[in-house]
């Protein structure tokens, strides 16, 4: 474990254990995914239970335990895009990438995951790698779309 | 920018800016709305920028980012003002006519207008855009003119004016009584009167109180509260320093989705402006008042925005609701007297005060005043945001307004309030739209999301979709949501897979009134509006379903079968290409054709085809 890597994400916060869930924000962005050893180091710094911290890392979506690719695909399944056709957009690069939902390409290029609704409706299906929104996107944009990322 | 240590030093400051600002100065406010930002408005900025400085109009056009214009549908918007200018659907290659014809020389480029559909008449100004006329924007009042990143631009039209009379002119008590004889609502949802919510938590004996302001628009279909908090962050914190004086709270914490990056960064942003500012921190504008601001970010799980999975959130704990009484306003964060309202609720609460609450009790109908914030979306011309008095018509908003139904098709339904809400069909078209209307006809007000759907939708997918969703978001803690959504999501399922029994349909009503009365919270109360909405309104497309195993709309994969028209196709081998799982077959430059066995009905095949010939029954 990289003591100074995490040592610089806990100095931002007092301590206690509110900052529970900012705190494993900052690791999930930093590391991409909660590595174990830094979740321990975090529940004995804080004075929580491990069980506390595995119960926020598997409820709230955000969160992974596992790697997360290099790239981060959101799809939206806002009612909008599931009206538009974000099924079919999420089919088609899932057979793409040869990953489902919630995995990531075997290369650790992308991950793809689903998303409730990105607030961009008016354009929909809507798409997000990274931070870079996605609009209209219909299947036949897909190739070219991910083509950029590889 | 200085510190403002009074509010006479601050009229001082807003009086130079407005002798300093040219009532004629040309600007160019680009959209970087919810609904523009996708569609590249970051490079048509930089595309003016290019262009402007490379016809040395550095110093004569004022260039900005602006937030959401509204009419979504076509953008990326160009607002040119003085003059109003309206420009839509612009791309980095229109600029060089823009700065040459509108900018340098004062004319109009056509082609970039907004033309009505029916008459075909081009309008020049924002305001002959019927989508615009017919609104009463309070909230979205400032959203396309001002710079969100500027708070001069801000204190120009007025900003943080309200503090000086709440701090000065009204007694906290005063605060309260004029927010409940304004007849102000929750717009989060749930419609409580945010008055008597403020008053509940003023009265609660302990000393130390909590202000929230909702951020976490997890509704689908909804971006409203994206648009203000990216787009006039300072209405949403000058509000929420009202409310803080109003019932003695020194805490503010604005609660925002992850998924929304630029709106916590422009909140961040705004907070800091405001504390650099003196309008957070102790002893604001000398009145004596200490409150500041924190960002709390969710960390994706929809069920954290109902009010004590919020509170949960926020104390570091999974998002489960807890069983109201007590309420939050009594015993809310960290145990204290906590007032919860959404980002619409509190961007309302400076011009209540500027205005009085007579004036806004004068707009919208007997118990719903004031406008609403829609996000109109789905099967209609004009999507986007709109903001209508409350009692505007469902005919009005998705007609007048949104332009009708796109493609010469008819409308079905519209389906408002997220997932909770219900679908409303045709024959409701001329209602009144308020918190109580709304009920009436099994839906729900909830944030203002409004799906417009027509006859390519199948109401039965649409509920299933709901459910689905609904049973993923579910936190599970209580057995009458956790457990009646899995058995919803399994007769949806059936039903859809051509097993549907006529018992399916008495079992997901009874189900429902078990959901409505024994759920802990409104996620499990409410998810039974889409079920029987739909099952009220749209009977006959579940009998099609259950009982001649048809999806009249062509939606439910299982009951559909696509083939290929051998007359039409071409053999360019695009759906071969697309099918993921290889069943179509055919020689090149030949008619293709599909294994019935092997198709998995995506309609993928049928998406990619530019000769319409994928056939779907």
């Amino acid at each position: 474990m990289d003591v100074a890597r995490l040592e610089a994400i806990l100095s931002r916060y007092e301590g206690e254990s509110y900052d529970l869930i900012p705190i494993l924000q900052d690791i999930q962005d930093e590391y991409n995914f909660l590595p174990k050893d830094e979740l321990k180091e975090v529940a004995k710094r804080l004075s929580v239970p491990l069980s506390r911290i595995y119960s926020i890392a598997t409820f709230y979506k955000m969160f992974s335990l596992m790697p997360k690719g290099e790239h981060q695909i959101k799809v939206c399944l806002g009612t909008t895009c599931h009206l538009k056709g974000g099924q079919r957009l999420l089919d088609s690069i899932s057979s793409r990438l040869g990953i489902e939902v919630g995995y990531t390409s075997k290369d650790g290029k992308f991950s793809l995951e689903t998303v409730g609704c990105l607030g961009s409706c008016a354009q929909a299906p809507v798409m997000m790698v990274d931070d870079k929104y996605y609009a209209r996107v219909t299947v036949d944009k897909v190739p070219k779309i991910l083509k950029q990322y590889q | 920018m200085p510190r403002f240590e009074s509010v006479d030093h601050l009229n001082q400051y807003r009086r130079q800016l407005k002798a300093k600002f040219d009532p004629n100065q040309l600007q160019v406010l680009v959209c970087a709305g919810p609904g523009c930002l996708p569609l590249g408005s970051n490079a048509l900025a930089e595309a003016f920028r290019a262009a402007l400085a490379e016809r040395g109009l550095n110093g004569k056009v004022v260039l900005k980012s602006s937030g959401c214009q509204g009419l979504c549908a076509k953008g990326v918007r160009v607002l040119i003002r003085p003059q109003e200018i309206s420009y839509q659907k612009v791309a980095p290659e229109d600029v060089p006519e823009i700065v040459e014809t509108t900018l340098i020389k004062g004319g109009i480029v056509d082609r970039l207008l907004y033309q009505d559909p029916v008459s075909g008449e081009k309008c020049v100004h924002k305001s002959e855009i019927p989508f615009y006329q017919r609104q009463q924007p309070i909230v979205l009042r400032k959203l396309d003119v001002i710079d969100p990143e500027s708070l001069d631009d801000y204190l120009l039209l007025g900003g943080y004016r309200s503090l000086r009379k709440a701090f000065f002119e009204m007694t906290p008590l005063q605060v309260i009584e004029a927010l409940e004889r304004s007849g102000l609502r929750g717009r989060g949802g749930a419609g409580f009167p945010t008055g008597r919510k403020w008053r509940i938590c003023r009265e609660a004996p302990e000393k130390v109180k909590f202000l929230i302001c909702n951020g976490d628009e997890g509704d689908p279909g909804a971006f409203m509260d994206r648009a203000v908090m990216e787009g006039d962050p300072h209405a949403i914190i000058e509000g929420m320093i009202v409310g803080a004086y109003a019932i003695g709270a020194s805490q503010g914490y604005i609660y925002v989705r992850h998924e929304y990056p630029l709106a916590v960064k422009r909140l961040k942003l705004a907070i800091e402006q405001a504390r650099e500012a003196g309008f957070l921190g102790k002893n604001i504008l000398r009145s004596g008042v200490n409150f500041d601001i924190k960002i709390s970010q969710g960390s994706g799980a929809f069920v954290c925005g109902e009010e004590t999975a919020l509170i949960a959130s926020i104390e570091g704990f999974i998002g489960e609701p807890s069983p109201r009484p007590p309420y939050p306003a009594q015993a809310g964060l960290f145990g204290l007297p906590t007032v919860i309202n959404n980002v619409e609720t509190w961007a309302n609460v400076p011009e209540i005060i500027n205005m009085g609450p007579d004036w806004y009790a004068a707009i919208g109908t007997e118990n719903s005043k004031g406008t609403k914030v829609f996000s109109l979306v789905g099967a209609v011309n004009h999507t986007g945001l709109v903001e209508v008095p409350m009692g505007t018509t469902l005919r009005q908003i998705i007609f007048d307004l949104g332009g009708g139904i796109p493609g010469g098709k008819e409308f079905k339904a519209v389906q408002t309030g997220g997932p909770s809400g219900g679908c409303i069909p045709q024959h409701f078209l001329d209602l009144p739209v308020d918190y109580d209307s709304l009920q009436e006809v099994g839906s729900i007000m909830g944030s203002g999301g409004m799906i417009v759907m027509d006859q390519t939708s199948c109401m039965v997918d649409v509920a299933r979709y709901f459910i689905n969703f609904l049973f993923e978001e579910s936190c599970g803690k209580c057995t009458p949501c956790r457990e009646g959504l899995r058995q919803l999501v399994h007769i949806y399922n059936e039903i859809i897979n051509g097993r549907g029994e006529e018992s399916h349909l008495a079992l997901m009503e009874d189900l429902c009134t078990a959901m409505r009365s024994a759920s802990i919270c409104g996620l499990g109360q409410s998810a039974v509006n889409p079920v029987l909405s739909t099952l009220k309104y749209f009977r006959e497309e579940y009998e099609a379903h259950i009982f001649r195993k048809k999806c009249p709309a062509l939606v439910c994969r299982p009951l559909i079968k696509y083939t290929i028209d051998p007359d039409i196709c071409t053999g360019c081998l695009a759906c071969v290409r697309e099918c993921p799982v290889g069943a179509i077959s055919g020689i090149r430059k030949e008619a293709q054709e599909i294994d019935q066995e092997l198709c998995i009905k995506c309609g993928l095949c049928y998406e990619v085809c530019q000769f319409e010939a994928v056939r779907r029954e």
